[in-house]
Formats: C-alpha cells, sequence, structure tokens
C-alpha cells in the first residue's frame, strides 16, 4: 500500500535527485517510477525513501545505480517486425527524394534499434547518404549502443525479427560472430553518431528528416509527453517523419493537429507544415 | 459500494475459463475490470474482439494513459506490463519480464494495490505458473478482497495453488459461482 507520506517522501526523492544531478524524473509515469523505486528499496536495504535521498545526496555511486534502475533499457533488433514492414513499403519513398537524410533515434538504449534502421536503410540503398543520430540519457547504455556488440543467444529472436520485417538478405551479413557476441559491420556503425541527450531537459537536438522515438513516451506524464512532442515538432524539416512506438499515439496531445497519419497502425506521422 | 476495480490474472488454459466466467457476469456489471492473460509477444487484440463477442461489457485493449472507466474491461496487450496509476489512469511499460512475463500479473496486481487500497478485487484463474501469487499477497494485506478458482477443477491448477502458498484466499470457487459472487456486488 502507498501512503501519503510515502508519496511525498518519493516526491522529495526525485526533487532531490533533480536539485543535486540535473536528471529529473519529476514527470515521469508514477507507477513506474515507484515500482523501481520500491525494487531499489528493496535491494538496498534502506527503511525509506527519505533515507535513500539522502544516499543519493551524499554517494554517487550510489546515485549511479539509482539511475541506471530508473531508465528502463530494454529493447531488441527489429521489435515490431510490422513497423519495419512499414516504414520500408510508406517512409523509404519519402526519404528517397531528399540527397541528404538525416535521423534521429531518442530514447535509442542500447542501439539495437538504430542498427535495425542502418540496415534497412542500407537495404533500400540509402545508408550511404544517411546519417543517423542516436541519443539516450543513459551514458551507460550509449557506450554499448557505441560497441555495437550484442549477445550471440539473442541472434536467433532477432534474425526472425529480421525476416518478419521484410529483410531482403541474409541477417548474418551485418554481423560477425566471435565466442559468445556478435559484433555489428564497421560500414554500419560508421553512419551512426552517438551522444547524450535528455529529453526532459535538453532543447533541440538535430533538425531532422525522420525522427524515431519509439517506448520512451509511455514512461512519461502527459505534461512531459506534450513537452517531447513539441521538441520533436521543432526539430523536425517541413513534412519530416515522427515515428512512435506501437502503444504510443499524437492523438490526444497538444500537436494533434500539426501531424497526420501516414500509417496509423504503426503509429508514424508525418508533419503538416 | 466497497469495491471500485478488480483485477484477473489467468494463464495456461485461459481462454475456456474466460468463456464460462463472462457468459455468466450479468450485462450491467459495473465494477471495472483489468485483466492479464499471459500470451506470446506478437499476440494481436484478438482476445478483447473474442470477449466483446461473448458477453456486454465493453473489452478493449488497454491504451497508455487512458482513463479507467465503469462497465469495461481492459486487457493488458501483449508484450507491455500494464500499470495503474493513483489518478485511475493506465500505463504501459516495456520492463523487464517479471515470472518470465510480460504482461506480468503480479506487476498489474502491485500496482492496483498502490492506487485502489482495500477497494480492489484479486482474482487468479488457471494457470501453470506463479504469476500472481505476490500481488494476491499485496491485495490481502491491503484489506482487499481475494478470490481464486478452484485449482481441484482448474484446468492448470498451478496458478491458484500459489496464491494458496502465501495466503489464505477469501474465496475459493468454480468459475460460475466466482461470476455469481461478483454479480452480487453492486457498486
Ligand atoms: C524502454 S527503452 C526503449 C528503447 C528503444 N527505443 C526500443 O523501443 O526498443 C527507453 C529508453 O529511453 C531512455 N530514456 C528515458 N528517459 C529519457 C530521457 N529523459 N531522455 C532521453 N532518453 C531517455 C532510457 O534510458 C531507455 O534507454
Amino acid at each position: 500500500m502507498s501512503s501519503i507520506n510515502e508519496n511525498i517522501e518519493i516526491i522529495c526523492l526525485l526533487e532531490g535527485i533533480y536539485q543535486k544531478y540535473g536528471y529529473d524524473f519529476r514527470n515521469y509515469s508514477q507507477a513506474s517510477v515507484r515500482r523501481r523505486l520500491k525494487l531499489k528499496l528493496n535491494s538496498s536495504n534502506l527503511p525509506s525513501y527519505s533515507a535513500m535521498l539522502h544516499k543519493v545526496l551524499y554517494e554517487k555511486d550510489f546515485f549511479d545505480s539509482l539511475l541506471l534502475d530508473l531508465t528502463i533499457n530494454v529493447t531488441e533488433m527489429f521489435r515490431d517486425p510490422t513497423f519495419y514492414k512499414a516504414l520500408r513499403s510508406d517512409i523509404v519513398p519519402i526519404l528517397k527524394t531528399y540527397p541528404h537524410i538525416k535521423i534521429w533515434h531518442a530514447g535509442c538504449s542500447t542501439g539495437e534499434e538504430v542498427y535495425s534502421m542502418a540496415i534497412l536503410l542500407e537495404e533500400e540503398g540509402l545508408l550511404k547518404r544517411s546519417l543517423i543520430y542516436a541519443t539516450d540519457i543513459n551514458e551507460l547504455v550509449l557506450a554499448k549502443a557505441k560497441e555495437g556488440i550484442f549477445p550471440l543467444e539473442k541472434i536467433k529472436e532477432y534474425t526472425t525479427n529480421y525476416q518478419r520485417a521484410g529483410g531482403t538478405e541474409s541477417f548474418a551479413e551485418y554481423y560477425t560472430a566471435s565466442y559468445d557476441a556478435v559484433i555489428m559491420k564497421k560500414r554500419l556503425k560508421d553512419k551512426i553518431v552517438f551522444s547524450q541527450h535528455n529529453l526532459a531537459t535538453d532543447g533541440i537536438f538535430t533538425e531532422a528528416h525522420l525522427i524515431v522515438c519509439r517506448n520512451v513516451l509511455i514512461y512519461f506524464n502527459k505534461e512531459l509527453q506534450n513537452k517531447v512532442l513539441g521538441l520533436f515538432k521543432d526539430s523536425l524539416i517541413r513534412k519530416g517523419v515522427l515515428a512512435l512506438g506501437s502503444k504510443e499515439t499524437i492523438k490526444f496531445s497538444n500537436y494533434a493537429n500539426d501531424f497526420i497519419e501516414l500509417v496509423g497502425k504503426e503509429k508514424i506521422y508525418g508533419k503538416i507544415r | 459500494m466497497k469495491y471500485e476495480a478488480i483485477v484477473l490474472g489467468v494463464s495456461a488454459g485461459g481462454l475456456k475459463a474466460l468463456t464460462t466466467l463472462f457468459t455468466n457476469i450479468k450485462d450491467s456489471f459495473k465494477i471495472p475490470i483489468l485483466l492479464v492473460q499471459h500470451m506470446h509477444a506478437g499476440s494481436d487484440d484478438y482476445l478483447a474482439r473474442y470477449l466483446a463477442s461473448i458477453c456486454k461489457l465493453t473489452v478493449k485493449e488497454a491504451d497508455e494513459k487512458e482513463k479507467i472507466k465503469n462497465r469495461t474491461v481492459y486487457i493488458a496487450p501483449a508484450n507491455y506490463h500494464l500499470m495503474i496509476e493513483d489518478d485511475k489512469t493506465l500505463s504501459l511499460t516495456i520492463d523487464q519480464k517479471v515470472n518470465y512475463s510480460r504482461p506480468s500479473i503480479d506487476v498489474l496486481f502491485e500496482s492496483a494495490v498502490d492506487a485502489y487500497n482495500d477497494k480492489l478485487i484479486g482474482i487468479i484463474l488457471t494457470g501453470a505458473n506463479d504469476d500472481g501469487a505476490r500481488g494476491m499477497e499485496q491485495i490481502k494485506k491491503a484489506g482487499g478482497l481475494t478470490i481464486i478458482q478452484n485449482p481441484k477443477t482448474a484446468e492448470v491448477p498451478s496458478m491458484p495453488e500459489a496464491v494458496t502458498k502465501r495466503i489464505k484466499p477469501d474465496h475459493i470457487l468454480e468459475l460460475e459461482a466466482i461470476a455469481k459472487l461478483l454479480n452480487s456486488i453492486t457498486i
């Protein structure tokens, strides 16, 4: 049961994190944040969130580990294959009209989604004229993304996803296997720039033809969702494309009228002006 | 009067059990029902469409930030955890699997306890694992009502049995009797 006092303590904890370290979790979905904090409270044997606040303020290492717990980094390659299929059939033709293509993956986690995009672009003959910016709040996952090394045990699942997503080659073309891991091919990496960017507190990152931000907004409350959607709107070129996660929508936001559905079912939108 | 929401967890053998339950729930049933049925990551909204076809309630897949309404059944979409916010809106997340499951029954139930305290009914039906047992324990602790399908007659008994290892449920019943009990609770 969550008591009023406990909720106040959590508010203070999040405020403390923001004041001290600049990471703003105050407008994240409450239930999810509370669940993460509860798990952390139990695993660190602390008596209360107030005690946790004290530890956060005085022990940077503890904060770093908490930060990892607060950002959920679950991801996979070609997650939701039908989404990538729709990108190929409906969005690639739009991208083909541009001489240079800039793509921004916001909340890219360990990079699986970004490499999936690079593979798709290569198969569509667009990789050479594309540049992909991939950002995340969490520096640790970014470091992993940059390495482009993924566990071998996942490859079977990813290969199935790739094929369902309309992949035209053999998936093994895109990585080199060594021991229990695979390393993504350099020609894919060369087209990706990874950097830290916090959607809650930072401004426009780049001007993009396509912004992909999947399964990040679900962790935000309405207010922060609106703010971030505004940021995306301002970052897109005229008629730029915005792709959200399969359970995210622009429909009920402040920016519903600035976009049209390009592929409604896959939550792919086009900026009107 | 007392109860404001029902959380319902079911796994292997679920389709048959849900069919019996929902065909026996009265048309005017008011309290919102939030449902986790374990399913494969790629599943579509078949279950929602099917359940909608066999009862008079509104049945839909849960949408992110959706406000919970009476007379409605919300189903956790495949590959997402479903949670309830204190303001009675829904949240979806792709957090790690819990009990090898996403959606996980425990995740829904524990957030429901935070949102509804003792005004909550938890139900566990047939299933082959122990997801939901922790959540039921929390519901009981908070003073909510706990109901399980009789493991002796459940298609797969493990899931309701796992609940009995943690708590003494308020009711251990056949599916028809669960429907009858729910029908007798009015708000
Ligand atoms: C669940 S993952 C989604 C990864 C990938 N886009 C996908 O759909 O598979 C969410 C990611 O968003 C990142 N994130 C959370 N808050 C953020 C913020 N304020 N700014 C940027 N990224 C954030 C997390 O670090 C995490 O890597």
